[in-house]
């Protein structure tokens, strides 16, 4: 085994803290355990990392580079859903171990890792990427050797592939519902598109020019700044003189605190709503670096919060703090990583194999009714039917939840006339 | 183009951008003091500097939760101590470096690129492991916060002006040091002639040590002053590392004068055009007319005339 695997040992300080969080676990979940157990040729006919009492997996994000921020958070909450799934007696009577690899923020070294995987780790199913980016690169990785991806991140829709399942939001999931909100609840008429530039907000915003120029409202602006810009001062003069009713922001990465700090120091009030501030990129991870006191009163557009008040999602944030520290918070990408091990765990159950053709097949149609986000299902198309939620930023860095759909919102990763 | 707007709103958006405009200059002299005195007066490529930074934008951290915790009555002038501290940490780290690593790589400039490259990469995964892969938030005092209105549209913001300040202090006190010091004539005299420097009994070593840290100093201060306006997290230097080579390339790299007006000119095209044009188009455009310029004056906007 090369140095660079770590498989999770049975008694790792990380898995006792682990053990910890799981007397949180919401009741409903430790019921559906009891399976008869088959050997192990039974249940993988395809030379996968299955021995009788243990199946290997994979999880493949960055952990070093400038994505690290980012991914640190589903690295963990990968990890322990795979102990609570461990705990619970694990899949089709096997213990998960998995295997960890380090994508170094690199979009070759993704594809290097996870043919490494699935060729030599033979691993049942992997869950990782983070950046669009990142996916683009394994994807041809995945589909020619025939693994199972589990995605994580909210992202720009405009792709479905067999071997991957996309546990966050595609965008018209995250988008419509927020500006369906603003002009309802607040009334807004003018909006004005901001963004970091590359793929995602650009998708995002065309979604969203579309669906507000439909509705006969008006985009008074639309911009980008490169990745990592850290001077605003223009923009925001330019959002004083236009006077839009609503921002709506897509920035990404370090260049969020820059924006909402040298708002803050223009002397604009956001909690005053004129104009108000909507992100799709900003979550309760991303506050940490901005500081609750530099953004409190903007509003988000997701599907999970932190401050979520269902059962599950209490019994999640729990077990995340027991595990982790009280200190750390728990944004929307972290909850949809989280899912990933179970989605795999119910598919495999309802295969009944590990064979990831069996699993594929399996796969659409799975709920899950222990989500901390609520109850779940997996569509057709490989994307989870979702609520989306408004969550208003408060000075503890922490979202209040203002607005849910009443509905599960259909994803639609190729939206007829948004493109 | 201005056919929209009334005459006061134009008044307000020269207002507005011109003060944009000079907070943009004086970050970026800030930025690129500390880059011009080790690129261009000892020939170091510090890729490195942005690390520099972040070690005084996570000195800042550390000090306001020392502050926070201990000395909680003193905490509205934690900043002035953070920048202190922030000085003192990056100098004391970049006279190690130079001792360890850049003294031995005097007569080869170009490897000197590839070794602070490492030595950068080191230390993001330093930060990383001391202080975690997110970033973290660094709560400034309530008087650096907020902005003083000017009239409806105009809001000046009070850190933009602390900046300004500490950029004009430390241009001043870098000038006096350089041009109107003993130590400074010493620096210059090593860069003109290093030989002839050692000869009439400089003591060019501890010269450069010296020249080093005090970059890198300059350096840990801007990172500390940036933790106003950015993000502090293991990699936040590599955000400023292009735009502090720009302009220290395009000033002419041996003269700290030239800094300060490619500062200007760069700050200034850029918010402008920023202004009228979108955001990535204005840093294209930007850097097209300095690569154009280079290539008309590769010595940059301003040349130290010696003989080699």
């Amino acid at each position: 085994m090369r140095k660079s695997d770590r498989v999770a040992k049975k008694h790792s300080p990380m898995r006792r803290s682990l053990m910890k969080g799981l007397m949180a676990l919401p009741a409903a979940a430790l019921l559906s355990s009891s399976i008869q157990l088959a050997n192990a040729a039974e249940v993988n006919t395809t030379g996968l990392a299955v021995t009788e009492d243990t199946v290997k997996v994979g999880v493949l994000h960055s952990i070093t580079g400038t994505m690290a921020i980012s991914e640190t958070g589903s690295v963990q909450a990968e990890k322990l859903a795979i102990d609570q799934i461990n705990a619970m007696g694990g899949v089709l009577g096997r213990k998960i171990e998995y295997v960890q690899e380090d994508g170094a923020s690199d979009w070759p070294t993704f594809a290097e890792k996870a043919k490494k995987l699935l060729v030599n780790d033979k691993v049942a199913a992997v869950f990782g990427c983070w950046t669009s980016a990142s996916r683009k690169a394994v994807l041809p990785v995945f589909e020619q050797y025939n693994g199972m991806l589990y995605y994580p991140t909210f992202y720009e829709g405009l792709e479905q592939s067999p071997n991957v399942v996309y546990t966050g939001q595609e965008a018209t999931q995250q988008i419509l519902a927020g500006l369906d909100w603003v002009t309802k609840e607040k009334g807004a008429k003018s909006f004005y598109l901001l963004g970091s530039d590359y793929i995602w907000p650009r998708t995002s915003n065309k979604i969203a020019r579309k669906h507000i120029e439909m509705k006969g409202m008006k985009v008074v602006g639309e911009e980008y700044y490169p990745l990592g810009h850290t001077q605003f001062n223009s923009v925001i003069n330019k959002i004083k003189l236009k006077k839009p009713d609503v921002v709506f922001i897509s920035v990404v990465g370090g260049s969020n605190v820059a924006f909402y700090k040298q708002l803050k120091a223009a002397g604009i009030e956001m909690g005053k709503e004129k104009p108000l501030f909507l992100t799709i990129s900003v979550t309760e991870d991303e506050i940490l670096g901005i500081g609750g006191e530099n953004i409190d009163g903007i509003y988000a557009s997701m599907k999970y919060f932190q401050s979520l008040p269902n059962d599950n999602n209490k019994g999640f944030v729990d077990a995340f703090k027991a595990a982790y520290g009280d200190d750390i918070v728990i944004g929307d990408v972290t909850q949809a990583a989280y899912l990933g091990p179970w989605l795999w765990k119910a598919a495999v159950e309802k295969a009944g194999s590990f064979d990831i053709d069996k699993v594929r097949a399996a796969t659409p149609g799975i709920e899950l009714n222990t989500a901390p986000e609520g109850y779940v299902r997996v569509h057709e198309n490989h994307h989870l039917w979702s609520r989306t939620r408004i969550g208003q930023a408060q000075p503890d860095g922490q979202y209040k939840v203002v607005f849910e759909t009443d509905d599960l919102i259909e994803p639609d990763p190729f939206p007829a006339g948004y493109q | 183009m201005f056919a929209d707007y009334t005459s006061s709103e134009l008044l307000a958006i020269f207002a507005m951008q011109g003060f944009a405009g000079l907070s943009l200059f004086s970050i970026f002299v800030l930025m690129a003091l500390g880059l011009a005195i080790i690129f261009g007066q000892m020939g170091v490529i510090n890729m490195a500097h942005g690390e520099f930074m972040i070690l005084g934008a996570y000195m800042t951290y550390i000090t306001s939760h020392i502050f926070a915790d201990y000395l909680p009555s003193l905490y509205g002038s934690y900043f002035i101590f953070a920048m202190v501290f922030a000085f003192i940490a990056a100098g004391a780290l970049g006279a190690l470096v130079e001792w360890a690593l850049i003294r031995r790589l005097y007569h080869r400039p170009l490897d000197t690129l590839l070794a602070t490259w490492g030595l950068s990469l080191i230390l993001q995964q330093c930060y990383r492991s001391i202080f975690g892969a997110r970033e973290v938030g660094v709560t400034l005092p309530d008087w650096l916060m907020g902005s003083v209105p000017m009239s409806d549209m105009v809001d000046i913001p009070i850190n933009g002006l602390f900046v300004m300040a500490l950029t004009l202090t430390i241009a001043a006190a870098v000038y006096y040091l350089m041009y109107r010091s003993n130590w400074g004539g010493q620096v210059r005299a090593v860069v003109q002639n290093r030989p002839m420097a050692g000869a009439v009994g400089i003591n060019t070593e501890k010269v450069d040590r010296m020249t080093f840290a005090l970059g890198c100093g300059i350096a840990g201060v801007a990172g500390s002053a940036f933790t106003m306006i950015g993000s502090t997290g293991p990699t936040s230097g590599q955000l400023y590392i292009v735009d502090t080579f720009l302009v220290v390339v395009f000033g002419g790299a041996s003269s700290l004068l030239g800094t300060i007006a490619s500062a200007f000119t760069i700050s200034q095209a850029q918010s402008t055009m920023e202004f009228f044009l979108s955001g990535s188009m204005a840093k294209v455009l930007t850097l097209l007319v300095v690569v154009g310029i280079l290539m008309l004056r590769p010595q940059g906007l301003f040349a130290l005339k010696i003989r080699r």
